[in-house]
């Protein structure tokens, strides 16, 4: 009786989850649109005609006059494309590492700043700025090095503090500490910055998150640990789907969950530690882009993780063009941009997060 | 040979000794049933065996210390059906029973069509109707019971821990259940460790009982020794009669009146 009650069933089995391939598409093209905007758009009006030629022109074996001046040149390839190239790996980086936080914290609100990231880096930053070290422009400037290494310090810190908590319940312990770790970054750096107030508002760009670029330092500083931190991450997409049945489950179904938890987070959070040291502390889209794919296209991190990278890219070009333009030719700070979208988007989170 | 054997084997959950100096024996493919009050340890029982519970002792898997295992080997010896499982509610059921197939694929984690065609066939055994992009969160008690078994029977290991697995079950879903694991069991030989709360149900599926309480086996033995009105009493704390049936010993509770009521 099992077997005929199943045989029309038959027909209609379904596949595991998979990344269609008209999805990756579309996040690419995506992400093309926006980098074209990106290089297009600017108070400098340059046509599109001429800056896709340009960029055409450079291309091997393929020679287009685009007629733009040299003046013109410089200002799509030593300007707009660094930064808007920036915007992409900051906003995958961004995405990314808050879609594997919330996995591993199996937590809707987790974002890559949870275990004390920006608190870190904000207070190295501090440190720097207050002491007048550098001027955040740069590739060795102090004021990168210092939240670089401001991030990876509370991270430590968290991890230790967490680990040495022995409670039963290891995800808690964790997320407890980064709360403790960040406020105590976060007091001393007010602490810091209110005694110099003559450099608050340079600390509060830093908090408030900008693409600022000079040439293509700050690309080639980050790229790296952006290419190996989202490589990492996305081989363990698979485990991390595991990771929702809880640390105990995971573990009966084979995972060493101590050990998928610890590359994960070092990952997640040293790719985040480099993006934030030069683009400061850029809001929300851990959780904007995450949340996002995660209710249109699927719950697995098989679809999620390679998805956040190209839309967490596009995602971020996009809001630092709507920071350049709205107020043009001043800027608003793209932390204020993502916020702004960041908090309405979180009240949907909320509402609809029994679906995670 | 016996599949699963302990010695002396303790759990403590800070001062509380859980267990006691368990001594256990299953044999291989044959079903044994943990019976006991609640609290007496059964739980914790199970997650020792599992690995997933911290524990002193001898835990020996088909003659292995189960200590000289890792996680991965650990799993293609013992599927475990937990109490209560956590359940990703968004997640898609076929993705949630293949989730058993962890500790066969490769560093990338990549299915084969071989994975897939084990857990579809672990969902039709259990007959759960999956057909479209159900998510675990639309399953009703019942099924989302029978899924977790099947994401255990789809882990494809000889061994299967089943803690508590007719809770929430209604009596006609509770006998299928069982009469799909007894015939997964011959048909696979698969070893099953079970624990039960109706004493009547673990009498007739299991090869051989044990009854603990307090962390310390009481007794143990066919149904027929076990299910005695003298023992249920006495560890359960209950007011039962035991009706002799072919088909084993049937517990059932009766009410005393005591001379404090309104009569």
């Amino acid at each position: 009786m099992r077997a005929s009650r199943n045989k029309d069933k038959e027909e209609k089995l379904e596949a595991p989850a998979k990344l269609k391939a008209w999805w990756l598409v579309l996040a690419a093209t995506t992400a093309v649109v926006a980098v074209g905007l990106g290089l297009t758009l600017g108070p400098a009006s340059l046509g599109v005609r001429e800056v896709l030629l340009e960029v055409l022109d450079r291309l091997p074996f393929v020679d287009y006059d685009s007629g733009l001046s040299e003046r013109e040149q410089a200002i799509v390839w030593e300007i707009r494309l660094p930064r808007v190239v920036l915007g992409l790996l900051v906003g995958s980086m961004l995405a990314t590492a808050g879609a594997s936080y919330q996995g591993v914290f199996r937590n809707p609100l987790a974002d890559p700043y949870l275990l004390g990231v920006a608190a870190g880096a904000g207070f190295g930053a501090t440190v720097a700025i207050v002491s007048d070290l550098g001027d955040g422009i740069g590739t060795f400037d102090a004021v990168p090095m210092l939240a670089f290494g401001g991030a990876l310090v509370a991270v430590s810190l968290t991890y230790l503090v967490g680990f040495s908590a022995r409670r039963s319940d290891p995800v808690t312990s964790l997320v407890l500490a980064g709360v403790a770790v960040a406020s105590f970054f976060t007091a001393i750096q007010t602490f810091v910055q209110q005694r110099d107030s003559e450099t608050i508002r340079q600390v509060y760009f830093f908090v408030l998150g900008q693409l600022r670029t000079a040439g293509w330092d700050e690309v080639i500083l980050v790229s790296p640990y952006v290419g190996g931190c989202l490589f990492i991450l996305l081989l363990l997409r698979r485990r991390l789907d595991v990771l929702a049945v809880g640390d105990e489950e995971a573990g009966s179904l084979g995972i060493d969950v101590r050990l998928v938890r610890l590359v994960s987070v070092l990952a997640a959070s040293l790719g985040t530690a480099a993006v934030v040291a030069v683009s400061g502390l850029i809001g929300f889209v851990g959780i904007i882009v995450p949340h996002t794919i995660r209710l249109i296209f699927g719950f697995s991190y098989r679809i999620i993780l390679p998805l956040t990278i190209l839309f967490g890219g596009a995602f971020l070009v996009g809001a630092d063009l709507v920071a350049r333009l709205v107020l043009e030719p001043a800027e608003i700070p793209i932390g204020v941009v993502t916020a702004f979208m960041g908090a309405p988007f979180f009240v949907l989170v909320l509402r609809t997060s029994r679906k995670l | 040979m016996e599949a699963i054997s302990c010695r002396s084997l303790r759990v403590n959950f800070g001062s509380t000794e859980v267990l006691r100096g368990i001594d256990l024996e299953v044999p291989k493919g044959g079903w044994t049933t943990v019976v006991g009050p609640n609290g007496s340890g059964k739980t914790t029982l199970l997650r020792s065996i599992a690995g997933i519970q911290a524990s002193q002792g001898v835990i020996q898997i088909d003659g292995h210390s189960l200590g000289a295992f890792n996680r991965r080997e650990v799993a293609k010896q013992i599927a475990i059906v937990p109490q209560q499982p956590v359940i990703p509610d968004g997640m898609r059921i076929i993705d949630y029973v293949l989730l058993g197939r962890t500790s066969h694929l490769g560093f990338f984690g990549i299915e084969k069509k071989s994975d897939i065609e084990i857990a579809q066939s672990a969902l039709e055994e259990l007959d759960v109707n999956f057909s479209e992009s159900r998510t675990m969160g639309t399953l009703s008690g019942g099924e989302r019971q029978r899924v977790v078994v099947a994401r255990a029977l789809t882990q494809g290991s000889p061994i299967l821990l089943l803690d508590e697995p007719t809770t929430s079950l209604d009596i006609g879903h509770q006998q299928e259940m069982l009469e799909v694991v007894d015939e997964l069991r011959s048909r696979l030989s698969l070893t099953v460790l079970a624990t039960m709360h109706d004493l009547t149900l673990a009498g007739q599926y299991a090869e051989s009982l044990i009854l603990i309480e307090q962390g310390q086996v009481v007794a143990s033995g066919s149904a027929q020794e076990v299910l005695t009105e003298d023992l249920i009493t006495r560890h359960y704390r209950a007011s039962i009669r035991v009706i002799e049936d072919d088909s084993g010993p049937i517990v059932t509770p009766v009410r005393r009146k005591n001379s404090n009521s309104l009569e």
